[in-house]
């Protein structure tokens, strides 16, 4: 009796033959429901078909937060709450005293950016503290990559494809 | 995998820029006034229409400050007619200097661009080596009519460097102490240093690069890249005091520890553009196959990258001067400012702005006409900018972008698209002996 529809992992030791089984698998138009790896393995993403990552578009608009937050900030507390003379240079207009605020500026919009970027990205991956590892064996934080693919009609023909991909092991 | 074939449209665009160019220049160094009643005429002719013409004669120099208060004393009319018949007497020589050397530097970038490539032995860059070893081809020719100009200035014929002029050193404290390094035979002699060493490293790099296409092993290649290496060591060293040299001495009361980071940033973001700019059009005429999205794509990240990177340096020198406000230094934005309002902002437009706004998504980067785009701005933007790093001590107040100015860019753009497509068409078009050129025709991202 073939079980339909069940989860095969096959497991590689090497990021070329694996980047070579991926596109192979998805010429067959089997569906890959993750692959495991111990490091970011380039073309993957494209080789899997994944969309394009919008964490860019996020870290853009935090970017334009945090630029907007010094902006208000550094005219609040130097211009509008307690205005100071530094150096000369008496704070009561903005502009003028603009090209002193451009490190805060910088520094605000970068950390907008990354910190939130990073926060998105967790909550998008779902991750927070004390969540169980998904990965099915523990190696694939050390030297193995892992493909899931989901066997669709038949687990056995998949398994024939596979042992021509060269894995490791498969189960 | 042909070799380029040097057109004749390309051939012919080049020599009607230089045409053009040199009847421009010509005409500029004519119009120039040769003695005191002709600039006057010409000033007193613009201020009818400008309606403030004792403003601007007695205005003088805001750059040498230092140098005019000391002088105003004893100075009277006839000091300051002089002083306004040089700076009409400069603009030609400052035009033609501007564009010599705005050109030079970005066969120079381009150098140091090859060169990083070469010591890092990156994998991804193989097949532009020989786009970049056509621009730096540019290297000799365009150092030897820079150093034609400043060998020209150190005869008197033009007052770009004020400090050769033995009166002006006369009465000026300033500039006195420093004649130890700045006086004509030492500027002359060491303008001759970095100019051997640079171009000796260019020749010989080339040519084990040509030796490497034929030969068996990579002797040719490690050779190279020790050759870089110590380039990178002797770049680094000569370009900051190029820049002092020949840029910031233009106005020697004013000093930058910064300055040779600041010009590098310039030339090198300028060397990049250009590489993509020919490669690009290279492509678009059937060449360069291998090429692909990925290198241009790095390319783009590089222009993107250094273009801020220029932001910062040119950010940071000119915050500390205008926090400090201390007179000597000052007024070397103060000039730029008053004097250069537009071309001063819109160079931080063009440099920084634009090339941020449009290559900061991933996937621009990888359209060729983005590239495109973004690269014309940024010529345009580094060419105001050493514009600004030159004229304001030059001309002063008298600047304009006229017929000088236009002609000396088509001259120098001519002559520079001339020597590099005809070497690009000298020899294959990737260095198929390179060990990384596997590596770079797969390249992909």
């Amino acid at each position: 009796m073939e079980n339909k529809n069940k989860i095969v992992h096959a497991i590689y030791d090497d990021d070329d033959v694996l980047l070579k089984a991926v596109k192979e698998l998805r010429s067959k138009k089997y569906v890959i429901e993750e692959v495991f790896t111990p490091f970011p393995v380039h073309g993957l993403d494209k080789a899997m078909g994944l969309s394009g990552t919008r964490i860019a578009i996020t870290s853009f608009i935090y970017g334009c937060i945090g630029l907007g937050v010094s902006i208000l900030m550094m005219d609040y507390m130097m211009i509008q709450d307690w205005p100071q003379n530094i150096g000369g240079k008496p704070s009561f207009s903005y502009v003028e005293n603009m090209p002193a605020f451009v490190p805060i500026m910088f520094e605000l919009t970068v950390y907008f950016a990354a910190h939130l970027m990073v926060i998105t990205f967790y909550l998008r991956s779902r991750l927070w503290p004390f969540k169980k590892a998904e990965n099915p064996i523990p190696s694939t934080t050390d030297d193995k990559f892992l493909v899931q693919i989901d066997s669709y009609k038949s687990e056995s023909e998949l398994k024939k494809v596979l042992k021509k991909l060269e894995p490791l092991k498969l189960f | 995998m042909a070799n380029y074939k040097f057109s004749n449209r390309v051939r012919n665009f080049a020599g009607i820029l230089m045409i053009l160019g040199i009847i421009g220049l010509a005409y500029g160094f004519l119009s120039a006034p040769s003695n005191l009643e002709e600039a006057q005429a010409m000033v007193s002719d613009s201020h009818h229409e400008e309606g403030h013409s004792e403003k601007v004669l007695n205005q003088g120099d805001n750059s040498s400050a230092v140098y005019h208060d000391e002088k105003e004393s004893s100075s009277d009319h006839n000091d300051h007619s002089e002083h306004l018949l040089h700076k009409l007497q400069n603009k030609p020589w400052a035009a033609l200097y501007v564009a010599a050397l705005f050109f030079m530097m970005i066969s120079l970038g381009t150098l140091a661009f090859y060169a990083i490539q070469r010591a890092s032995q990156a994998g991804w860059s193989p097949v532009l080596y020989r786009v970049m070893e056509g621009i730096t081809a540019y290297l000799l020719p365009g150092c030897l009519i820079v150093f034609l100009i400043l060998v020209l200035s150190g005869l008197h014929m033009n007052h770009l460097f004020i400090w050769m002029d033995s009166k002006v050193v006369a009465h000026d404290e300033i500039i006195k102490a420093k004649i130890g390094y700045l006086n004509t035979p030492f500027f002359l002699l060491r303008a001759g240093f970095y100019i051997l060493g640079w171009c000796a490293y260019r020749y010989f790099s080339r040519k084990f690069s040509l030796a490497q296409d034929k030969a068996k092993d990579i002797s040719y290649h490690k050779k190279n890249f020790r050759i870089s290496a110590a380039f990178l060591v002797f770049f680094i060293v000569t370009e900051s005091m190029m820049s002092w040299d020949w840029i910031m001495s233009i106005d020697p009361h004013w000093f930058s520890t910064l300055f040779g980071w600041y010009v590098f940033a310039s030339m090198f973001v300028s060397g990049i553009t250009v590489i993509a700019l020919t490669a690009i059009y290279l492509k678009s005429k059937g060449y360069l196959e291998l090429v692909n999205d990925s290198h241009i794509h790095d390319l783009g990240k590089f222009m993107f990258g250094i273009s801020i990177f220029w932001t910062y340096l040119w950010f940071s020198q000119f915050m500390l001067i205008w926090y400090a406000n201390i007179p000597e230094e000052v007024t070397y934005f103060m000039t730029r400012i008053e004097d250069y309002n537009l071309p001063f902002f819109s160079m931080l437009a063009l440099n920084f702005i634009l090339p941020l706004l449009v290559l900061m998504n991933s996937d621009y980067k990888r359209v060729n006409y983005f590239i495109v785009i973004t690269g014309i701005i940024i010529i345009i933007g580094h060419y105001i900018d050493v514009f600004n790093m030159i004229m304001p001590s030059a001309v002063g107040d008298k600047w304009f972008i006229g017929i000088s100015e236009i002609s000396a860019f088509m001259f120098f753009a001519g002559l520079f698209i001339y020597i590099v497509f005809r070497e690009i068409s000298k020899a294959p078009l990737y260095p198929v002996g390179d060990p990384f050129i596997e590596e770079s025709k797969r390249y992909h991202y």
